[in-house]
Parts: structure tokens; C-alpha cells; sequence
């Protein structure tokens, strides 16, 4: 069953017949099926490496109405991997760039640039307009967003997401199966998995999955049965792999379940525990500049890079003391309580869960964390070193 | 009971890099105990402090998500595969 009603097809042009004649050849779209894909309303959320080959296969395809949603900006670090944008680029909103490839590439696509990133505030109003959603962002709180309000609003949504070398990819319709919330009922607690930013990805992967979801995205427009709905697909670009697992629908799903509890888009960052509460921790922190004072008094202090081999080799710290993040627990014993320890990662994120997990094992002596991490060593004290 | 644990990507940095590990176990919850064990940096990873299984990692055997089957109690077969996916969401924490 197509999501577009047949009430909006109009016919095909000469030009519009010689264009597409290849999707016209295929039987399972056909003429009726390019008709449907020329009346389709196409949500893209985030113009990056899902977004990008999802943007412009899509505008190749003759996808009437593309909306692409992003707040960002272009940044150098984006280009390995988000082809949608170019050098020239740089600095410039990332949906002001998609929206000139996608007209260059097909100028009857009907192009709505979005420059800001969805909330609980606007996804309801900004979703309604569109037959399906293309989840391309980057984020747990705007993920469950998307769920909810595509679930809420009936509208099937094309996720994808990427970590590494692995890609996941399934289609996420309340109406005919289950939603992203029967799946993972609640995201990590912040920071438990690293990012990409931390982590890393190859730059092909989100090309392999964003193109997954953009023939996905064709599948429900024009119809065709065995989409991924209730399925997952795995994706190991390393060990080139598929795999393909079951996904029920949870009848105690909150939002699709039999006595659902949310009507609504809730508050996202709360769900996903990034509002600070009060019985926790603080960590604390100390400063490049603060931390170069203090070597330079002299004062002892244990320095801890907490990253990985490979990733030392492109910004060595000097005079640190080597225990990647994952031994932390097991290597407590090799740290003095009585000396400060400074922690250090790529941006001071996983060097909190370093002392997070050295509190849990016992660990009594005073921890620090390096703020924003060797990067800003690099762009504080010594700007010799590169950021990456 | 001789089990495969997969172990994906974003879990690997506490396995050694290892992306498939040996456990042993007659359940689901032995083999996943049996192997937490093995790699003591992960337990935070995989469990809640109440020592369930973190919700945002799921739990398959063959393509079936155990908790349509009998959860950490389902039973295992020698030689069986155990996947851990868990969410993951790209560029940002």
C-alpha cells in the first residue's frame, strides 16, 4: 500500500516520461509509481552523512516535495563523509548547501530548507506537511522525537544510524508495526556510548545506510511490499556483513502499545537524562591553561590519556600515563590517591566516564578532568598541535 | 555450555577490541553474566545497578529478541550465538 493517496497524481510530462523512463521500465514502479514519487512530501532531518545521499537520491528519484531540517553548519571535519557538501561550503547552513545540490541535481524538486533543528515546540507543526520522515540526525533526544510525533501523526519514519563501522536501519510505523521506542524503550544514559566525534566513523558507512533508507523511502511511496518494517537491519562495513533481525511490536509501548500514555512530544532532553539532577556528582574540572600553570609550579600531578593507541598517534600528550578508558576499572590499582590526577580524552567527555567508573571501583584520591580535552591543550597552550 | 557472544562496534572498546567472544551458560543471563565477568569494564555498560539488563541494549538469539522469548531465562543450546544491539545514534552524546 502507497502512503500517497491517488487523489494527488497527476500525469507524467514527455520530459518527466524520457527523465525517469528507468524507474518507468520497472514494473514495480512504473508510470503509476513515478506519479506517486512526483506527488510525494519528504522529510529529511539532518543534512549529514545519512541526510546527504538520502537528499540526493531522492531529488534524482523526482521526489516532488524535499524538506531538509538541520541548525548546523557546514565544519571541515563534515566533508569525509556528508557529499551533499563541498569545500566552498565551509561556514555555510548546512540546508543552504543541500538545497543548491538538490537544485542543481533536479530543479522540479520542490526544495524546503529548514534551518533549524526539530523540538518538542515545532515537530508536530513541521511534520504534518509530510508523507514520511527520513530520520538522518545525529542524537538520541531528537530520534524519540521523531518517533513520537511520526507515531502520534501517523507517519511512517525511514531510521537510520551509524557508529563506526555499523549501520542500523529499519522503518518505524506505528500503524502496521512497531516504533522506535518497542525497540529501545530508553537511550543510554548520556555519553555511555561515545559519539562519532569521539568514536569515529568511515565515511562510506552513512553512504551505504542513508541510500539503504532512501530506497526505502521509494518503497513506501510507490507501494512495494516487504519494506523493513518490523525488521532491523544490521550493517558491519568492515566484515562486510548483513544481518536482519525481528522487531515486535511491544504491546506496553507508551506510545504505540495498548494503553499508551503519550499524546504528545515530551521533554526530550529530560527522557535522555541531559538535564543535570541534583543528587548527582559533579565532576571536577580543570583547564588547559590551569593545568600548564600547575605543571609549570612544578606540582605533581598523575596525568591520564584515557585514549585509545590509535587515536595517541594523531596528538601525543606529553608526560602522560596510558590506561584507555576500557581498563580503567581493572587498572585502578596502578594510580596514587595521594597525587591529583588529571584525566584527559579528544574532548573531555569520555575522561569523565573514566573517573565515573574509577569512583564506582573505590577509588579514593582527588580526580580532575581535563575540559574540552587535548583539543584544548592544543588551541589553549600548545598550538603546535593540530585539533582533531 | 560453549556460547558466541557478538559484540559490536561501540561495545568493543571494553572487549579488547574483540568483536566476538566465548561465554559459557544454560540461559541467556549465564552466558551474558559469564562473559561481564571475563571483561569487568563493561558490566556498567550492560548492567543497571539494580543488575538488570540496560534497556538500550537488546538481546538476540538467532533473529529473535529474547525479550519475546523468556528474557534472560531463555534457555541456550551449545554452540548457540548471542548478538548484544544496542542503540546507537551517531555524531552527538
Amino acid at each position: 500500500m502507497s502512503v500517497i493517496p491517488d487523489g494527488r497524481l497527476a500525469d507524467l510530462s514527455n520530459e518527466e516520461i524520457s527523465r525517469y523512463s528507468r524507474h518507468l521500465l520497472l514494473p514495480e514502479i512504473g508510470v503509476e509509481g513515478q506519479r506517486r514519487i512526483r506527488a510525494a512530501k519528504v522529510l529529511i532531518v539532518g543534512a549529514g552523512g545519512l541526510g546527504a545521499p538520502l537528499a540526493l537520491y531522492l531529488a534524482a528519484a523526482g521526489v516532488g516535495v524535499i524538506g531538509v531540517a538541520d541548525g548546523d553548519f557546514v565544519e571541515a571535519s563534515n566533508l569525509q563523509r556528508q557529499i551533499i557538501h563541498s569545500s566552498k561550503d565551509i561556514d555555510r547552513p548546512k540546508v543552504a548547501s543541500a538545497r543548491d545540490k538538490i537544485r542543481a541535481l533536479n530543479p522540479d524538486v520542490n526544495v524546503a530548507a529548514i534551518g533549524v533543528s526539530l523540538t518538542s515546540a515545532n515537530a508536530m507543526e513541521i511534520i504534518k506537511d509530510y508523507d514520511i520522515v527520513a530520520d538522518g540526525t545525529d542524537n538520541y533526544q531528537t530520534r524519540y522525537l521523531i518517533n513520537d510525533a511520526c507515531a502520534l501523526l501517523g507517519v511512517p519514519n525511514v531510521y537510520g544510524s551509524i557508529f563506526q563501522f555499523e549501520g542500523q536501519s529499519s522503518v518505524f510505523y506505528a500503524k502496521e508495526g512497531p516504533c522506535y521506542r518497542c525497540l529501545y524503550p530508553s537511550p543510554p544514559p548520556p555519553g555511555l556510548v561515545p559519539s562519532c566525534a569521539e568514536g569515529g566513523v568511515m565515511g562510506v558507512l552513512p553512504g551505504i545506510v542513508g541510500t539503504i533508507q532512501a530506497a526505502e523511502v521509494i518503497k513506501l511511496i510507490v507501494g512495494g511490499n516487504d519494506s523493513l518494517i518490523g525488521r532491523l537491519l544490521l550493517f558491519d562495513a568492515w566484515k562486510m556483513k548483513f544481518r536482519e533481525l525481528k522487531i515486535e511490536k511491544d504491546a506496553n509501548c507508551p506510545l504505540c502499545g495498548e494503553h499508551p500514555t503519550i499524546f504528545a512530544p515530551i521533554d526530550y532532553e529530560r527522557f535522555c537524562g541531559l538535564k543535570k539532577t541534583a543528587d548527582e556528582k559533579p565532576v571536577e574540572t580543570i583547564t588547559a591553561l590551569e593545568l600548564k600553570a600547575r605543571l609549570d609550579n612544578g606540582e605533581k600531578i598523575q596525568l591520564i590519556d584515557i585514549r585509545e593507541p590509535h587515536e595517541r598517534a594523531i596528538v601525543k600528550f606529553p608526560d602522560a600515563k596510558t590506561i584507555p578508558l576500557g581498563q580503567m576499572s581493572r587498572r585502578a590499582g596502578e594510580l596514587n590517591p595521594d597525587i591529583d590526577a588529571v584525566f584527559l580524552c579528544k574532548i573531555g567527555q569520555r575522561s569523565v566516564f573514566a573517573i565515573r567508573a574509577l569512583e564506582e571501583a573505590g577509588y579514593a584520591g582527588r580526580m580532575l578532568n581535563l575540559r574540552d580535552g587535548v583539543n584544548a591543550w592544543a588551541r589553549d597552550v600548545d598550538k603546535n598541535l593540530p585539533q582533531y | 555450555m560453549a556460547i558466541t557472544i557478538l559484540i559490536p562496534t561501540a561495545l568493543r572498546a571494553f572487549t579488547d577490541r574483540r568483536g566476538e567472544v566465548q561465554a559459557e551458560g544454560k540461559t541467556v543471563g549465564e552466558a551474558v553474566a559469564s562473559f561481564a565477568k571475563a571483561y569487568p569494564d563493561i558490566r556498567r555498560h550492560l548492567y543497571e545497578e539494580d543488575g538488570t539488563l540496560r534497556s538500550f541494549i537488546n538481546v538476540y538469539v538467532g533473529e529473535m529478541n529474547v525479550k519475546n522469548l523468556d528474557g534472560v531465562d531463555t534457555r541456550l543450546k551449545d554452540g548457540d550465538t548471542v548478538t548484544l544491539v544496542p542503540a546507537i545514534a551517531g555524531g552527538r552524546v
